[in-house]
């Protein structure tokens, strides 16, 4: 995560000059160009679509779903990850099924959710649930594990019942851990969505890609592709964002112990 | 009145071999209400086992402890701890204004008045002007009286408090004492303070009970008649200060090593 606000000069050569190759190249080859169409083609279809209105339609589904799904997993992964990182019991009860699902690729489950959820929705935006709780679940785990015990020894001598111990101490204290956990998830939860509308969908960025390609409209489908890129961009500068402002506490602590 | 009865109180830590070694064996003492006693002994002599005991952080092997008349099982209300580590204690996420509010909050005081009651608990330990600083912000000495400002916000009839003054400096150690007396008369505190600092432990106390090397044990004890309040230069020049000191000392050292 680069902190610095300064633009990077070097950089945007190397992407300038990637851009100009791509368009000379396809330009002068018309049988690449049937495959990679110029920039300023995609270009022109991505302005031309937005102008139908019909991108913003599926890029309003997907966003819909995106945020369907990555709630719920960030509401239901940091729950449960707490209360497995603080009761050594619930864990233990739980560690062979979390070990055992862990390693699998999420996209496996898509079969089993089309099984029992059907063609829709449902399975989109389950399957994104599942995948993106996973580093959440983890790292929340692993960061109320590594709160420090005289933090919570502070909750008791204070009368702090066990519950009000786990959201007025653990969560906070976890936060940091909980935010790493939630930004992993973000990339996550966009992949299994695009994923899951490709599979299953009738809408959605996912399909469009898919299905402008199956059309044969190349420059289209790369107009798909670059809107499901911006908005993985855009959902990440809004974390940033977002961690900057809540996490003013712990960047000007850890800043503070790195000196 | 005692307000804290300890009687053959005794704690064993199980070793990794399955034997278990005794950290503290039958401590019996009391404190009475609105008194300052304070335990000095060795390093490593088990006073922090102790006070763990007594905040109802660890469960004795033996003995028991009784705050206000009620056996001690679990944390009992009304009485706090305060850590030695100042900086593994405040929460980093609050402010110094937050984490005093965190004592009133659980007290489950929630009159309209708490962030003006906690402002001047600031104000008493001497941190006005500080209150929308993190403690990470603040020096050590500062970030103690943070945490002690938390655990007087929570009204507790009984201060436990854990070397507190063992990782700030010599200078800032001076000023914290005085803080500490002015607060302990100001509002009435029963405190319990753990040393090993046998002149800080007479300045500040009315009493001082002596405890031995490990497993410990009540090996003594001194009353402390010094004339209140206490002042850095006079009382540690006062004749008694100096006889108190070689007394402790004595009983400490008589101890026998083994």
């Amino acid at each position: 995560m680069s902190l610095s606000r300064r633009i990077n000069a070097p950089g945007l050569a190397t992407f300038a000059v990637l851009i100009l190759l791509w368009e000379v190249s396809t330009r002068l080859d018309p049988v690449m160009g049937a495959y990679l169409p110029p920039v300023s083609r995609i270009l022109q279809s991505l302005f031309q679509l937005a102008l139908s209105r019909e991108l913003f339609a599926h890029l309003t589904v997907t966003l819909g779903r995106f945020l369907a799904g990555y709630i719920l997993a960030a509401v239901i992964a940091v729950a449960l990850g707490i209360i497995l990182g603080y009761f050594r019991r619930a864990y233990n009860l739980c560690e062979i099924v979390i070990e055992l699902l862990r390693p699998m690729p999420s996209v496996a489950i898509i079969p089993v959710a089309i099984l029992m959820l059907g063609i829709g929705n449902a399975t989109i935006v389950a399957v994104t649930v599942y995948a993106s709780a996973w580093p959440i679940l983890i790292n929340t785990i692993d960061g109320v594990r590594n709160i420090d015990r005289t933090l919570l020894d502070t909750g008791r001598t204070f009368g702090l019942g066990r519950w009000r111990i786990l959201r007025a101490i653990a969560l906070p204290a976890a936060l940091p851990y909980i935010v790493t956990g939630l930004r992993v998830s973000l990339s996550v939860a966009l992949i299994l969505v695009t994923t899951g509308e490709m599979v299953v969908g009738s809408s959605g960025l996912g399909f469009f890609i898919l299905d402008e390609e199956r059309s044969l409209r190349t420059s289209n489908m790369y107009a798909g592709i670059a809107l499901v890129s911006l908005l993985g961009y855009a959902l990440n500068r809004l974390f940033v964002w977002l961690d900057a402002t809540a996490m003013k506490w712990h960047r000007g602590m850890t800043a503070r112990e790195t000196l | 009145m005692a307000i804290l009865e300890v009687e053959a109180l005794s704690k064993s830590y199980r070793q990794a071999g399955g034997e278990s070694t005794p950290a503290i064996q039958e401590i019996s003492f009391q404190v009475d209400q609105g008194e300052f006693v304070s335990l000095v002994g060795p390093s490593g002599c088990g006073k922090t086992t102790l006070l763990m005991c007594l905040a109802g952080l660890l469960a004795p092997s033996g003995g028991r402890v009784v705050v206000n008349g009620k056996k001690v099982d679990g944390p009992p209300p009304n009485l706090v701890l305060v850590f030695q580590e100042y900086n593994r204690s405040l929460f980093a996420w609050r402010t110094v204004l937050g984490n005093v509010l965190f004592g009133l909050e659980a007290k489950k005081n929630s009159s309209r008045d708490t962030e003006k009651k906690a402002k001047h608990l600031l104000g008493l330990v001497g941190l006005e002007g500080f209150e929308r600083h993190y403690p990470w912000e603040l020096s050590g000495g500062m970030q103690q009286r943070v945490a002690i400002a938390r655990a007087l916000a929570y009204e507790p009839e009984v201060l436990l408090m854990d070397e507190p003054f063992g990782s700030v400096d010599a200078m800032t150690r001076l000023e914290l004492e005085d803080s500490l007396l002015k607060l302990w008369k100001e509002l009435k505190t029963t405190i319990l303070f753990v040393t090993h600092d046998i002149e800080e432990a007479i300045y500040l106390s009315d009493r001082i009970q002596v405890l031995g090397r490990r497993p410990s044990r009540v090996i003594g004890g001194v009353a402390v008649p010094l004339s209140r309040p206490r002042d850095q230069l006079a009382t540690r020049a006062d004749g008694r200060f100096m006889e108190l000191r070689n007394e402790i000392y004595r009983q400490i050292s008589g101890d026998g090593v083994s």
